[in-house]
């Protein structure tokens, strides 16, 4: 195969890149040990997954009468999105905050 | 008498549709009109589904509102029916779905945030296995490093938006309050796994996915960083380094 960009691929630099990966991945709590724990990464506790394929429709609660079009198509949406959609600081970056208690959706 | 064929096709039909008359040959064996029965049973259906993409989209709710939400997935599951009995199946198109929702045209993100939440499903629902320890590759000689091929854990998925997707879905997960984020501050790239009991969601250089991509093909990791340092943001080090600390590496060989 023919290398395109020879500084960053080279023997050498790959293998430097590989060692200090490993070297910081060993330094970092370990994965399968404590996943909640790792470093920029965080744990997502599910939300109401379990009971997702056995729950929603097994009762008869439904009837025939529910708007289910809706007439939705006038709404805005109304969530959280305006907080994105405002100018922000810039601030807004990858760094995972404190782990917060998980939300119940 | 209609054939089999055609009378499932009417009866997919008339449960899109709620002013549909329930398919010919529906019969309700007391004096109630069958309309009346089928009807509950077309919103049972409904209802059912709905609740299963509310669940699975928690932040695309969070973001558009619970009404919105429930408005854009009504309107998905009269158009998409489910293709297998597996409900944990059923939803994945949902964000191409939201793509092209014209309501929706001023959150040009909210597909891409819904591609991590449905990406966080896949992985907890992916089959188990245990990751590598970084140890196992800590004593390959450098210059065999280029010819590693590695393998990869099947929950491990790694996405690029061109937005800010991965900020958006974390505050508005973890949250009480959501950060302010500017929406054109860039794009990110997001590794989900699950390494054990835990779904991770971390963030990875761009060009990871390419290199991920390059590397599930059977390459080798010279092959899938000559594809991956063509993106522009892109950190080998950085990406080896998060695959292997989420987990998403189980296997290597020459």
């Amino acid at each position: 195969m023919t290398q395109k960009t020879a500084p960053s691929l080279s023997t050498a630099s790959m293998a430097g890149a590989f060692a200090l990966a490993v070297a910081g991945a060993m330094a970092a709590p370990s994965a399968v040990a404590s996943s909640a724990t790792m470093e920029k990464c965080f744990g997502v506790s599910p939300a109401g997954e379990n009971d997702c394929a056995a729950g929603p429709g097994t009762s008869c609660s439904g009837t025939s009468t529910q708007d289910y079009q809706g007439n939705a198509w006038t709404l805005v949406p109304a969530g959280t999105c305006e907080d994105i959609e405002l100018p922000g600081d810039r601030q807004g970056s990858l760094e995972p905050l404190d782990r917060d208690l998980p939300r119940q959706s | 008498m209609p054939s089999q064929a055609e009378y499932e096709a009417d009866f997919v039909q008339a449960l899109r549709q709620p002013q549909t008359p329930p398919p010919a040959g529906v019969r309700h064996p007391g004096s109630q009109p069958p309309a009346l029965r089928f009807g509950v049973y077309r919103n049972n259906v409904h209802v059912s589904l709905v609740e299963a993409v509310t669940r699975l989209y928690p932040v695309v709710q969070r973001l558009v509102g619970e009404a919105f939400f429930q408005a854009v997935a009504r309107r998905f599951v009269g158009q998409v029916l489910p293709d297998s009995p597996v409900l944990i199946d059923y939803g994945e198109t949902f964000p191409d779905f939201l793509d092209h929702f014209e309501p929706a045209a001023r959150l040009p993100y909210l597909g891409d945030v819904a591609r991590i939440e449905w990406a966080w499903h896949r992985a907890y629902h992916a089959q188990d296995q245990t990751p590598l320890p970084p140890q196992a590759v800590a004593r390959i000689p450098p210059a065999q490093v280029g010819h590693l091929r590695l393998g990869l854990h099947p929950s491990l998925q790694v996405l690029e938006s061109p937005w800010p997707a991965l900020s958006i879905w974390h505050t508005n997960r973890h949250d009480a309050q959501v950060r302010r984020i500017d929406r054109d501050s860039g794009s990110e790239a997001t590794l989900v796994c699950r390494p054990d009991m835990e779904v991770l969601v971390c963030a990875a250089p761009l060009g990871t996915a390419a290199l991920v991509r390059t590397l599930s093909t059977g390459a080798n990791l010279e092959q899938a960083a000559t594809q991956a340092v063509e993106q522009p943001g892109f950190n080998l080090q950085t990406s080896l380094a998060v695959l292997l600390s989420s987990g998403g590496i189980t296997a290597f060989r020459f």
